[in-house]
């Protein structure tokens, strides 16, 4: 049988961004397709020991963002009166929020709870279910090295870190290589 | 009501993708060839999602039942 590879290049380290490659690898995994991540860039703090747990959400830059609240926060009364005039009120949180001191973690917090509330898996979990389909987790080497991270600033059951060149020479050796750019 | 008697029942009810086929396929994992796993998924995505996985896996989708807001697959795991 040909062999399938399925290759997911991880770059960025903020909430929202840490999920699809997650999310994608672990589900193609599943279907018994080879896969891996590489992660490079901000990627990496999604397999950080420390920096996993406080990836964020970010109101600047990110004008595609619906105002939402999570359910439990819209059956409060009061808050949840305001909750559902502003979000009748503005498509997005203004990006002036942004600047806001403690902005960027309410919106993480409102997201995190959102997404309990709707089932979707945490990032930690999706990564336990990632290393549990055999799913190959690679750091970068040369981002390790600039960002100064150590092989142990970084979470267990990771592969030994790579360069670009070992990267394209793993997933071009199956007779159906993909690449997936997140 | 269910036309096949299921060996295994997996309900997923109040998880969203990609969590239903993940777990679907850990619970055929521990299921023998030809017995039946019934999955309760309320995640709307689920619909497309597991016959995709039955598609491509090759573990046959015998029976999908739609019933207030639930969506109750029977799966034969594969010989």
């Amino acid at each position: 049988m040909a062999t399938e590879r399925l290759a997911i290049i991880a770059t960025k380290g903020t909430l929202d961004m840490a999920y699809p490659p997650l999310i994608l690898a672990s589900v193609a995994a599943s279907l018994g397709v080879e896969t891996a991540i590489f992660f490079t860039f901000y990627g990496l703090n999604i397999i950080h020991k420390e920096k996993v747990k406080q990836l964020k959400l970010a109101p600047v830059g990110n004008p595609a963002m619906p105002m939402i609240f999570p359910d439990s926060v819209k059956q409060t009364p009061v808050v949840g009166q305001i909750a559902d005039v502003m979000e009748s009120i503005f498509p997005g949180p203004p990006q002036v929020m942004g600047v806001i001191p403690g902005m960027t973690d309410f919106m993480t917090s409102m997201m995190k709870k959102r997404l309990k509330e709707k089932g979707v898996a945490s990032i930690e979990e999706l990564l336990e279910l990632c290393k549990e389909a055999d799913v190959k987790l690679i750091p970068c080497q040369m981002t390790m090295d600039l960002f100064g991270y150590k092989k142990e600033d970084l979470i267990d059951g990771l592969e030994p870190p790579a360069g670009a060149t070992g990267f394209f020479n793993y997933v071009l050796a199956a007779d159906k290589p993909m690449i997936i750019f997140v | 009501m269910a036309i096949v008697t299921p060996d295994k029942t997996l309900d997923t009810s109040g998880l969203n993708c990609p969590l239903p086929v993940l777990k679907t396929k850990r619970a055929l994992e521990e299921l023998q060839p030809g017995q039946i796993l019934e999955v309760i998924s309320t995640d709307p995505g689920s619909k497309a999602d597991i016959p995709a996985f039955c598609q491509r896996t090759g573990h046959e989708l015998v029976e999908m039942v739609e019933e207030g807001g639930k969506y109750i697959y029977y799966i034969r795991k594969k010989g």
